[in-house]
């Protein structure tokens, strides 16, 4: 198992390293960077819900925390990139700790309500709150710092997103093996299984849940750098769904089916762009089709096909 | 006194088309566990049906029949086509699929009728009555006066019928519904038609006070849901009272407080509900089993 993991690490390694040298051009590029971002936020959703089983509607409320916070307050005050994102991680992290008690004694489908619900609070106080927030319209955003640098083209942005998207894979890998990643996944099982067995299953899922309303507010934040721009858009019910539908079409609790859920629904409405109008039924039926045939995910089933030739 | 009646009968409006909404939610929700997020698109699809045939040159009630029928065959199909191949899926994989089929509704009313929006004539012409110094509309009339035939028939429905009762025996119980001759199947065909009807019904009243587009139904839709959950799920009362709540406040925000945050209090409200009642006002308690 473990050098299972090692091989297909490498494997996005060296995924990563040769696509500089393929992509034709700017729109790839571009392309690679979005997917890239997105596969690193559904990593981090997919511990919440794929592995400690525990669902969230809302998950795109952190990214607007993150990038409204790098973006205004990096504009109005004056703050170098690194702190305006700090500043956004605790906000949301803070956020998080306040409601992750009473939110996650829900189960099921009132889980699903309540973070639904917070997901478009949040949303609907970036579009009201105009002053602040550019409203509908959205604020534009300066260029990332790192050390005094900026971060501009195409290219440097691609090493950046590439080396975190490494991390993130390496670090989930290691923690979904250690005794806390099993604490999660023993959640997942049964909850009460769990806690007759000594896990102390209350504080484990507001850890996780922190923690990844930390790190979605923290890819927000860059993000928005990367975009240069940011609108409401970003914190959107829909774009929650779109983070969702990538864990369970990539796989539930499976650290590389996220990546392969960020890559196909990134890809999937520039394909289906050539549809003309028909995109939103297609889309659609995709979802269902997939989600009918494959309830467990591409790479789950997958791999549990590959292992029974 | 009668801007607060004023607000009262918008409120109220209101209130019975998220009513609607969320019997429809329970209904689904009874018979097979699934929250419906595709059940707004049944509003939309009800209003947009209505105010094309409508548009068309067809008489209004043949389109209001026309429009109710054809929705409840949608909801049919989406119950035989979407959600009985994925019977046993994970409660987050059976919201994808619903969400799926709301992007296929939507998708499909978008390209065949078009992303405008669409007028209904009100039923009963547009003159509002003078109340207490406050007005009602007729058509609000209308919505209440369905809204309180729908919930009696329903409650006959659902107390007296035998497939009402088997309804409700295979929400209690699937299995023991299945052993003593339910055909839970045709239970979740049903709930899925019925739930549709009802849909299409709240959109079809709602339409000549709103008008009604391909996108009209995402925002209800979730209304509906935030009126089920406050109730408690799969409680028909509960969602009676959940929605009417719900308008009420609403209206009640828009009011007095803002306008612009009118859309953010059911959201609030839930959270508020759902933190110190974790099974919303009427919902049963459940307990884990190992």
């Amino acid at each position: 198992m473990r050098f299972n993991r090692a091989i297909s690490l490498s494997i996005l390694v060296l995924v990563l390293l040769a696509l500089p040298f393929v992509l034709p051009n700017a729109y790839y590029f571009d392309l690679a960077i979005r997917t890239a971002i997105n596969a690193i936020v559904v990593i981090g959703l997919n511990l919440l819900i794929g592995y400690t089983g525990q669902i969230s509607l809302g998950h795109a409320g952190f990214l607007g925390i993150g990038a409204y916070a790098s973006a205004i307050l990096t504009t109005r005050y004056g703050l170098p990139s690194v702190l305006a994102l700090l500043a956004g991680a605790a906000a949301s992290g803070l956020l998080a700790l306040l409601i992750a008690r009473p939110i996650l004694r829900l189960k099921g489908h009132y889980l699903a309500m309540a973070t639904l619900g917070l997901g478009i609070i949040i949303s609907i106080v970036l579009v009201n709150e105009v002053a602040l927030t550019g409203g509908p319209d959205g604020v534009s955003v300066p260029a990332f710092e790192v050390m005094g640098r900026a971060i501009t083209s195409e290219r440097q942005w691609y090493g950046l997103i590439a080396t975190l998207l490494v991390l993130t894979t390496w670090l989930a890998l290691n923690l979904i093996d250690s005794p806390a990643g099993r604490a999660l996944q023993a959640i997942h099982g049964s909850e009460t299984a769990a806690r007759v067995v000594g896990v102390d299953a209350t504080s484990v899922k507001v850890r996780i849940f922190v923690f990844s309303a930390v790190f979605t507010s923290i890819m927000g934040s860059i993000t928005a750098h990367y975009l240069a721009f940011v609108t409401p858009g970003l914190a959107g019910f829909f774009h929650s769904i779109e983070l969702v539908t990538m864990v369970v079409i990539g796989g539930m609790a499976s650290v590389f089916g996220a990546i392969v859920g960020a890559v196909l629904l990134t890809a999937l409405p520039q394909v289906l762009a050539t549809f003309e109008g028909w995109e939103t039924v297609v889309f659609g039926i995709i979802l269902v089709v997939t989600m009918i045939f494959l309830p467990r995910g591409l790479v789950p089933t997958l791999a549990l096909r590959w292992r029974r030739t | 006194m009668s801007q607060f009646l004023q607000f009262l009968f918008s409120g109220v409006t209101s209130g019975a088309i998220y009513a609607l909404a969320a019997i429809g939610f329970a209904i689904i929700y009874n018979a097979s566990t699934v929250i419906n997020f595709a059940q707004g698109e049944f509003i939309m699809l009800g209003g947009m049906f209505a105010a094309a045939l409508a548009a068309a040159g067809l008489p209004l009630p043949v389109a209001i029949v026309l429009a109710v029928v054809a929705t409840g065959i949608a909801g049919l199909l989406v119950g035989k086509l979407a959600i009985e191949p994925a019977k046993n899926a994970e409660v987050v994989t059976l919201i994808i699929i619903t969400i799926g089929v709301s992007l296929i509704l939507r998708g499909l009313v978008q390209v065949l009728l078009g992303k405008g929006t669409y007028p209904l004539a009100p039923f009963s012409g547009e003159q509002p009555f003078a109340v207490l110094g406050a007005t009602i509309l007729p058509q609000s009339l209308w919505i209440l006066a369905t809204t309180v035939l729908i919930v009696g028939a329903l409650a006959w429905f659902f107390g007296r019928s035998r497939s009402g009762k088997a309804m409700l025996a295979t929400s209690y119980n699937k299995l023991a519904a299945q052993l003593v001759g339910v055909n839970t199947r045709s239970v979740l065909l049903a709930s899925f038609g019925l739930s549709a009807v009802l849909g299409a019904i709240g959109g079809i009243l709602v339409a000549p006070i709103t008008g009604a587009s391909y996108d009209s139904g995402i925002m209800l839709g979730l209304k509906g849901f935030v009126a089920a959950t406050l109730g408690g799920l799969g409680s028909g009362p509960g969602a009676i009272v959940g929605g009417l709540l719900l308008g009420l406040i609403e209206a009640m925000t828009a009011g007095y407080l803002s306008s612009a945050y009118k859309d953010v209090v059911p959201f609030v409200l839930i959270l508020l509900i759902l933190f110190f009642m974790p099974s919303g006002l009427f919902g049963a308690k459940t307990t884990d089993r190992v």
